[in-house]
């Protein structure tokens, strides 16, 4: 049975800094190796920002947690250099299945989009996805990419000072301070960083309780989403199946409110709950069980002058629907060029209050949908139960009522409309690439359209003119020179001009639109520009 | 502007009234509850209009229809 999460990735070893007389400073210190932590420490460490990722554990996640990846988050661990042991290790499905009460009311095949290097999402625990960071924060080092990451160091304390952050920070052999010009949370849902500040993270708590396992089986199961309303052997509940890499099979039981959580978790409690679920003559072995509320909660404000929240510290939200490191990926994705703009004087301070803003809505966005979602699945009100029911009648006879049956909306990208970094369409283009929007990706005659926009400001012209190369007050910009003619697949023009005949996009290093136009305008584009980078 | 219609506008009304009435009879409360439950669905959808179902739940909740 694999087990990586109980080797040490980051094992303690004593740093210099512990012996340190006065406490030193670093530009950027990481407080958690979460798979947003990680993340974030990366993206800056491979634009050349010294970062410490500074952990309280030395292993990755125990038990899978999350197990749905989808698009976005791919195109952006491709970006931080991890996507392919994502994707040869991952499980790809497209097959849903939806059961209510006795017996199957329809099933659905997810159509995708073609057109794009990465699928919808993928399967994988939790636990491999953030062993895939860690390689890769070894890699970076091998590289002498200044990034270094500390097990069991746990922050203790901390202090706000209007240029830096100090930090007390516990060890095995003891505690030492350390002082960063900028530090990110990432300490999880129950972040001591927003406890020791007094930071509010209100929200909803769902009144109801999960039993999330992970079984080894050898089953022939195939490879599918199942999820039952009202199941026989989980009356007046819910459950799920779904597939993981390894032969591990994600179960999820909801079990209602009043139970006795230590009871529930025991084995022989567990086990029986399974077998009326998969038969009883299916062999199965536990890798891991949990029990767990959900909420829907974030905090007011991501940023505190120099200390910025990203991930489940910053907001959580229930599973139905994957968008809890879905979401803090993207999170670190706006947040890091910003950073490192800021931190070289390319930029004003006040850019990063755009990642509060734009990352506080993407936050309600994903936060809205598992309401929903948590709200189908589990009624809070005797109509709303009569609702739910009369729309999974429906389903079995009626395909109209399918898109109202609601387990989880698949987390696609949040779309910043009225971000103060966008600026207005100026183009008759799909709205799906408006000024705000992630570029949606495209195959061209080499390659994809993605890992061309990486990282940096472009201009994306397309049968348009434009300089090679705009310099905009220490803001660098470079020309992607695309044509219809290399535009095998019609992606490109239906995913970036629609009728339109020409088209100029100033693209963000996270890869959103920030400004578009049928022409290149030096003017315009330039205050494009400015905006993009907080100066106007 | 309403484009939901709030003047009649079933041919034999009162026919229709009966219909309604009927497929009700000898069912439980639950049961009933159920069946209008589903019969809001399948009317919603095909009126499909999203402007028109926002001011039908307002004319429902006898509130005014914006
Ligand atoms: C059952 C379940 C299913 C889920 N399914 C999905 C899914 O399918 N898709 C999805 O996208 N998300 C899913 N999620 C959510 C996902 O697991 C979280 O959103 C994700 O782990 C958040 O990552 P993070 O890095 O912000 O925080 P965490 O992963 O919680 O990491 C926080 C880190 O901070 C460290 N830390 C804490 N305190 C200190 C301290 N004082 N000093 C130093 N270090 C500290 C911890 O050791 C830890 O390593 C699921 C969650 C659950 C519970």
């Amino acid at each position: 049975m694999n087990q990586i999460f109980e080797t040490p990735m980051y094992a303690y070893s004593r740093h210099a800094d512990q012996d340190a007389t006065t406490p030193p400073r670093h530009k950027v210190i990481v407080v958690g190796a979460g798979p947003v932590g990680l993340a974030a420490a990366i993206d800056l460490a491979q634009q050349g920002i010294e970062v410490v990722v500074i952990d309280d554990n030395d292993r990755v996640s125990t038990g899978s947690r999350a197990i749905c990846f989808a698009k976005r988050p791919l195109e952006i661990l491709d970006r931080l250099g991890c996507s392919a042991p994502m994707i040869d290790k991952g499980v790809l499905w497209n097959t849903g299945k939806v059961f209510f009460d006795k017996r199957q009311v329809y099933d659905f095949n997810l159509q995708e989009e073609g057109g794009h290097a990465f699928p919808a999402f993928i399967n994988l625990q939790q636990y491999y996805l953030e062993k895939f960071l860690v390689d890769r924060v070894r890699e970076l080092q091998a590289e002498g990419a200044p990034i270094d990451i500390r097990g069991r160091n746990k922050v203790s304390a901390v202090g706000t000072h209007p240029n830096h952050v100090t930090i007390e920070i516990d060890t095995p052999e003891g505690s030492y301070n350390l002082e960063a010009d900028w530090l990110i949370a990432c300490d999880g849902a129950n972040s001591p960083l927003r406890a020791m500040l007094g930071k509010d993270f209100v929200g909803r708590v769902f009144e109801d309780n999960f039993l999330i396992a992970d079984v080894v089986m050898e089953a022939d199961f195939p490879s599918e989403r199942w999820f039952w309303f009202d199941p026989p052997f989980n009356k007046g509940q819910s459950a799920l199946l779904h597939k993981q890499p390894d032969g591990v099979w994600r179960i999820d039981l909801q079990l209602g409110w009043d139970i006795d959580k230590d009871h529930e978790k025991k084995p022989e409690n567990v086990i029986p709950r399974l077998k009326a679920m998969l038969g009883d003559d299916v062999e199965f072995e536990l890798e891991w069980v949990s029990i767990y509320t959900f909420q829907c909660r974030r905090m007011e404000q991501f940023r505190h002058n120099r200390v910025i929240f990203a991930g489940d510290a910053a907001h959580q939200v229930s599973p139905f629907g994957a968008r809890g490191a879905n979401s803090g990926l993207q999170d670190t994705d706006n947040l890091c060029w910003k950073l490192k703009l800021v931190i070289n004087g390319d930029a004003p301070e006040s850019l990063l209050d755009s990642y509060n803003t734009e990352r506080v809505w993407g936050a309600d966005e994903n936060i809205q949908n598992s309401s929903r979602s948590t709200d189908f699945i589990t009624p809070k009100s005797g109509m709303s139960r009569v609702l739910r029911d009369a729309v999974l009648d429906l389903s079995e006879k009626f395909e109209f009522a399918r898109p109202l049956v609601n387990s989880g909306r698949l987390s696609v990208p949040c779309t910043y409309d009225g971000s103060p970094l966008n600026s207005a369409d100026a183009l008759d283009g799909p709205d799906r690439s408006r000024p705000g929007s992630a570029c949606p990706d495209a195959p061209l005659t080499e390659g994809f359209l993605l890992p061309k926009l990486a990282g940096k400001f472009t201009l994306l012209t397309i049968d348009a003119d434009a300089p090679d190369v705009i310099e905009e007050d220490g803001i660098t910009v470079t020309r992607l020179a695309l044509s219809l003619k290399n535009d095998p697949t019609l992606a490109l023009k239906n995913r970036y001009l629609g009728e339109a005949t020409s088209g100029v996009y100033l693209i963000r290093p996270d890869q959103h639109v920030a400004a578009r136009r049928p022409s290149f305008d030096d003017k315009l584009f330039r205050a494009a520009i400015r905006r993009a980078t907080g100066k106007e | 502007m309403s484009d939901l219609t709030l003047t009649p506008n079933i041919d034999g009304a009162d026919d229709y009234y009966a219909e309604l009435l009927a497929m009700h009879d000898g069912l439980s409360r639950e049961e009933s509850d159920a069946l209008n439950a589903r019969l809001v669905l399948v009317l919603s959808n095909h009126i499909g209009n999203r402007t028109v179902l926002s001011q039908a739940l307002a004319a429902a909740a006898l509130k005014p229809i914006k």
